[in-house]
């Protein structure tokens, strides 16, 4: 075998480790950066440059959580990437600030678990909620009024628990977090047996594990009526439909507007677009990201004389957004889509 | 051309061929299983506006409109950065999906999420493939492009050019 084919050979074999070692600064720009920010500073995720966070928290605690994510809290699961990338974002994520990593070992603590729910409802419900479910809205985005600098996390969270020793979490609660409302409960007057207790409490939250509310991914891709009326009444229905649930109708095009010269687009393609920005500024505290369903829409086509209705199914769009407080914002606007679609066509 | 010089051309081929299939298994891998496509660039909003839109047309698709939900918002007294949303397709495409896939005209034309975080501008869309329909081929192909599309200025809008 001559050397070039052996060197083709060798560089075959090698390429998957050279794709996979791709620099942790590369992929943690990929997949890391747009929520957590480009050094670490926090957004719609939480700041991994802290240096209260970075000395509290293990790599096993940071590789699990990359693995895992927290279902219903923003965070994905990236449990695709390789662990060796995964472990190529932590050393990344590491370089942040000059923090030495803690290593924890995995003996549990025994602690009184119904005393430790007396003092988390006393010491720390205020916070992460009284199931342990969190803070409402996303990481440290300033883009609205926020009541805290960061959002308390969910510490109820399957991801979390599954990524969090017990060791850790003592930790956090001796130790507090510096920059953050977290504070050292030593401090507050709690002794270490308390701490203990509060962390046998919190690993209970992994017997009480909540099913979602409904199954987003058995959901309709979109929401389809017909109308019994022709295309201007059922246009004008829709818009008075809207009215009706306090939304204020923002504008009223074809579906090809802007894609063909006017006078070309199909004039049997019609969206009503309409928007309650009461809401929508609610839904942007809750996920920055819900851009993706504005504004509110119904498409109306007209087709061989017989006239249809389609819009987004809100519940099936939500699924997409890893977020529980949206999944629940989302099932109330399937009610209104419902109801404005419904009212449409009677 | 000698026999032996034949085998090592098609020996380089066969080598060349398997690296870049194994490097779009490995990208596509990585593309498909995120349901929500972001990006972060450190350009300001008015810049990255500007590069969003290049990227989209040199892709061949119209930006049909721009929404200014931030616009909106601080109407109604509320206090919001700077946040808009970009829709954009291809004319004949969406036009021949209208017809084929109506039910598909409730997400169409598609649309980027941008707004401003500090000094950032942040950039989110739904994967494409949430739209795809099981069994549907000329869809999947479709919608494959879209996606690796998007995957591609959204790395161009991170800085890696």
């Amino acid at each position: 075998m001559s050397l070039r084919v052996r060197v083709i050979i060798l560089l075959w074999l090698t390429l998957p480790l050279a794709v996979f070692a791709q620099g942790g600064e590369q992929l943690y720009s990929q997949y890391c950066a747009a929520c957590h920010g480009s050094e670490g500073n926090g957004g719609v995720g939480v700041p991994l440059a802290l240096p209260a966070f970075q000395k509290t928290v293990d790599d096993e605690f940071l590789i699990k959580t990359i693995r895992y994510g927290r279902p219903g809290r923003v965070m994905p699961s990236f449990s695709y990437l390789k662990p060796d990338q995964i472990k190529a974002i932590v050393t990344f994520i590491r370089g942040f600030v000059p923090v030495k990593a803690p290593v924890y070992d995995s003996k549990p603590v025994m602690g009184n678990a119904p005393h430790g729910k007396k003092l988390y409802g006393e010491h720390c419900a205020a916070c992460h909620g009284h199931q342990g479910d969190g803070g409402h809205g996303t990481g440290v985005t300033f883009s609205r009024p926020r009541d805290l600098p960061i959002i308390a996390p969910s510490i109820s969270n399957p991801g979390f628990l599954a990524s969090a020793s017990d060791q850790l979490i003592k930790a956090a609660l001796m130790e507090g977090r510096e920059g953050t409302p977290m504070m050292s409960y030593l401090k507050q007057g709690l002794s270490e047996q308390d701490v203990n207790d509060v962390v046998a409490y919190v690993r209970s939250f992994e017997k009480q594990a909540k099913k979602p509310e409904y199954d987003l991914h058995k959901e309709p891709l979109t929401l389809v009526y017909d109308s019994p009326h022709d295309l201007a009444k059922t246009v004008a229905n829709v818009q008075r439909a809207a009215v009706g649930k306090n939304f204020r109708v923002i504008r009223v095009q074809t579906l090809e507007d802007g894609l063909f010269k006017k006078g070309d687009d199909n004039q049997k393609q019609v969206i009503v677009y309409f928007c309650n920005f009461q809401l929508l500024n609610q839904a942007l505290t809750v996920d920055p990201r819900v851009g993706l369903f504005l504004p509110c829409r119904v498409t109306i086509i007209e087709n061989q004389g017989k006239v249809k209705l389609y819009a987004i199914n809100p519940k099936r769009l939500s699924g997409l957004f890893n977020n529980n407080e949206l999944d629940k914002l989302c099932g109330g606007m399937f009610d209104t889509y419902t109801e404005i679609l419904e009212e449409s066509t009677l | 051309m000698n026999l032996i010089q034949k085998r090592r051309g098609y020996s380089l081929a066969m080598a060349l061929s398997s690296l870049i299939t194994a490097g779009l298994l490995l990208i596509s891998h990585a593309a498909q299983a995120d349901n929500m496509m972001m990006a972060r660039t450190t350009q300001t909003f008015p810049e990255a506006m500007s590069e969003l839109q290049a990227l989209i047309q040199a892709k061949g698709y119209v930006v049909s409109r721009v929404q200014r939900v931030d616009i909106g918002l601080t109407q109604s007294g509320y206090k919001t950065d700077k946040y808009r949303v970009v829709f954009y397709g291809k004319p004949d495409e969406i036009r021949h999906l209208s017809q084929t896939h109506p039910e598909l005209t409730a997400y169409l034309p598609m649309k980027i999420s941008i707004f401003a975080e500090d000094q950032d501008t942040i950039l989110v869309t739904a994967n494409p493939q949430h739209l795809n329909m099981a069994g549907d081929a000329e869809l999947a192909k479709i919608i494959n492009r879209w996606e690796k599309d998007l995957v591609d200025i959204f790395r161009q809008m991170r800085g890696n050019k």
